[in-house]
């Protein structure tokens, strides 16, 4: 299966089991999706379920509040974050405030996919990592799912539950070949701890979970302690305690994210963990992010601009020496 | 028209009047914060919508106190939601430009020019969606016509083909700019023309606007389509509280108002017998008791208790994660 399949089996079965779902975004019907996420879904369930839109994303978010208000759960696509852009009014000003606004009268119980982060060459307009904007908007629940298990349980909650959701999928990981691995009671408040260890607490989230995975080995041989590699479903809310209560065993902390590095989301994770273990620590906490940079359309500048397996391992290996790991 | 209606309209107008009149006060007392925007001068067109429209939901612009009224949203509650009270129609968490009623399909009141249009659109798809034609109300003022969100959204409705009312308040002004310096055309209906049928009305006549409204939805549920209205009216009081609204001659002003639409109303509603003077004395005693009573009940009320500040952003309590 790939990454992308899960969240069309998501997807699926959430429309399959309720009639109020709807999909509505650019090519997502007709077409079948620009990353084939909803592939199939409009021949299944007609343009008036799988919503073929023109290219407003404010008005796809603006239209999607008002289905909800109108009685459905509708689940917009945004074809990239980057596009997400011009929706922020919609999404920021409207989305995130109208239930405290209206004193709770009003839920909307809408859902805001999207990808983001940094493909092959796309240049800067097509290579961003956004979710700092999100999670620091009061009233938007901010998903991450970094593989088909995630993207699968974690859209199905999406899709049921009656808050906003901002979903974050990425880019590269649409092709990955990977399978759901079966969870009951699933929930994206909880982190995921993918891989168990004592020396060293690795956070990360979307493709940079994939690249930590990679580094993990290089990192724990080099150290000779082992990590604690910690996958994020959910950023806002974001689950302090499983990433705290893994500092207080290993005593060092390290979050990679390929966001730019000024006014990371790292740094919310950094501060809010620290605020629990700050005396615990045995070293001051890693950060590793994407350079403040435009991403650079060379792929050779490219990689340089984000974090990639061998980087994660060369910073952390030199943190690691630097305070006596 | 019907006795019936005239009586309703002069209620709710006078009604509207005062109630604004009043809130101006109580906002120069500091009883009221924020912004206050007025529609003095443009109840003809709110009134006249609301009541024209008759069923339906409804999403308006920050200068809605009227339609609210007119709406059947109790005076009381919408004055308290301006003192910011708990027992205002958003438990004072909204204020002025964001009074919300499921109860009534009153879905705001919003502060930003012409987002609620896509708000509109989506709500008609759902109705029509889920097997109900009844079309929905979208009223903005003339500025948004020139926003990216009025095109988006004309063009959605009449794409998807679903029963929205666009009704445009033509008041020539965008807060201090007029429309002619902001638009390469006055007449604001031909934004519309390509998309759907238009039409052009004198918005201090609330007959006028009554009928156009009532055609208009007869319309959108009949053919499940779009229609757009521009209502041409003036308001007497400034953009809002903060503004000077020295941007107007006083000459222009006096000509306005000499269109009142209340004094329209009552002078056209006695000529056709529609309206007595007995019945007009007897709403203009009526109105002032009932904001009197609406400013007592928004002073006697508690403002809302230190929990509600963290009740209402999430209506999902997220007991799964500790933090």
């Amino acid at each position: 299966m790939l990454y992308r399949e899960a969240l069309n089996k998501a997807l699926d079965e959430m429309m399959e089991k309720d009639e109020s779902v709807v999909i509505l975004g650019e090519d997502v019907g007709f077409y079948g999706g620009n990353y084939k996420v909803t592939e199939g879904l409009y021949a299944k369930y007609g343009g008036k379920r799988v919503i073929d839109t023109p290219i407003a994303e404010n008005s796809i978010v603006g239209t999607a509040i008002g289905m909800a208000i109108g009685g459905l759960r509708p689940v917009a696509e945004i074809m990239t974050v980057n596009f997400s852009l011009l929706a922020m009014d919609q999404i920021v000003n409207q989305l995130a405030k109208i239930r405290y606004m209206s004193g709770g009268k009003i839920t909307l119980p809408v859902v805001v996919r999207m990808p983001q982060g940094v493909a092959k060459q796309l240049a800067a307009q097509h290579s961003q990592s956004l979710e700092r904007i999100f999670a620091s908007v009061p009233g938007l629940r901010v998903f991450v799912a970094s593989d088909a298990t995630t993207a699968y349980y974690g859209l199905k909650f999406a899709v049921s539950i009656d808050d906003p959701v901002i979903f974050l999928e990425h880019e590269l990981l649409y092709h990955e070949k990977m399978e759901i691995e079966e969870e009951k009671n699933f929930s994206p408040y909880r982190a995921r701890i993918k891989k168990e260890g004592d020396g060293i607490t690795i956070v990360s989230y979307l493709k940079m979970f994939h690249d930590t995975m990679k580094a993990v080995p290089t990192v724990e041989k080099e150290l000779g302690v082992s990590c604690e590699v910690i996958d994020l479903c959910s950023i806002n809310p974001l689950d302090v305690s499983t990433i705290a209560n893994s500092v207080k065993k290993t005593k060092h902390l390290v979050v990679v994210t390929e966001e730019p590095k000024t006014g990371a989301y790292a740094d919310e994770i950094i501060y809010r963990v620290i605020e629990d273990t700050f005396y615990e620590l045995d070293a001051p906490p890693l950060k590793i992010c994407g350079e403040d940079v435009p991403t650079p359309y060379n792929r050779k500048l490219e990689l340089m601009s984000i974090p990639t397996p061998e980087k994660i391992a060369t910073e952390i290996i030199k943190w690691g020496k630097k305070h006596g790991i | 028209m019907n006795k019936s209606y005239a009586e309703q309209f002069y209620y709710l107008m006078k009604l509207g009047r005062v109630f604004e009149l009043r809130a101006k006060e109580e906002y120069m007392k500091g009883n009221i914060g924020g912004f206050l925007h007025l529609a003095i001068g443009e109840e003809a067109v709110h009134v006249g919508a609301v009541l024209g429209f008759g069923k339906g939901d409804i999403f308006v612009h920050y200068r809605e106190h009227v339609y609210a009224l007119a709406r059947g949203m109790e005076p009381k509650n919408v004055m308290a939601e301006l003192f910011g009270k708990v027992t205002g129609v958003s438990k004072g968490k909204g204020g002025s430009m964001h009074l919300y009623d499921p109860k009534f399909n009153f879905y705001g009141g919003n502060a930003i020019v012409g987002a609620h249009l896509p708000h509109a659109v989506g709500t008609a798809y759902a109705r029509k969606y889920l097997g109900d034609t009844t079309g929905v109300l979208a009223a903005f003022g003339d500025g948004a016509t020139n926003s990216g969100n009025f095109f988006e959204a004309i063009n959605l409705a009449a794409t998807w083909k679903v029963p929205v009312l666009f009704l445009c308040e033509n008041n020539y002004y965008a807060i201090g700019t007029r429309i002619d310096r902001a638009s390469p055309f006055t007449d604001l209906y031909i934004k519309a023309k390509e998309y759907m049928p238009v039409k052009q009305v004198d918005g201090m006549d609330v007959f006028a606007v009554f009928e156009a409204v009532r055609e208009a939805k007869e319309y959108i549920e009949t053919e499940g389509k779009p229609y757009f209205i521009e209502a041409l009216t003036y308001r007497y009081e400034p953009h809002s509280m903060s503004d000077t609204g020295d941007y107007r001659s006083p000459r222009e002003l006096k000509i306005a108002k000499e269109r009142d639409p209340i004094e329209h109303l009552k002078r056209v509603g006695i000529e056709r017998g529609l309206l007595t003077e007995e019945y007009i004395n007897f709403v203009d005693n009526k109105v002032e008791q009932i904001v009197e009573e609406a400013v007592r009940f928004a002073l006697e009320s508690p403002e809302p208790g230190e929990e509600e500040l963290y009740n209402d952003v999430f209506c999902e309590v997220c007991t799964d994660v500790i933090s």
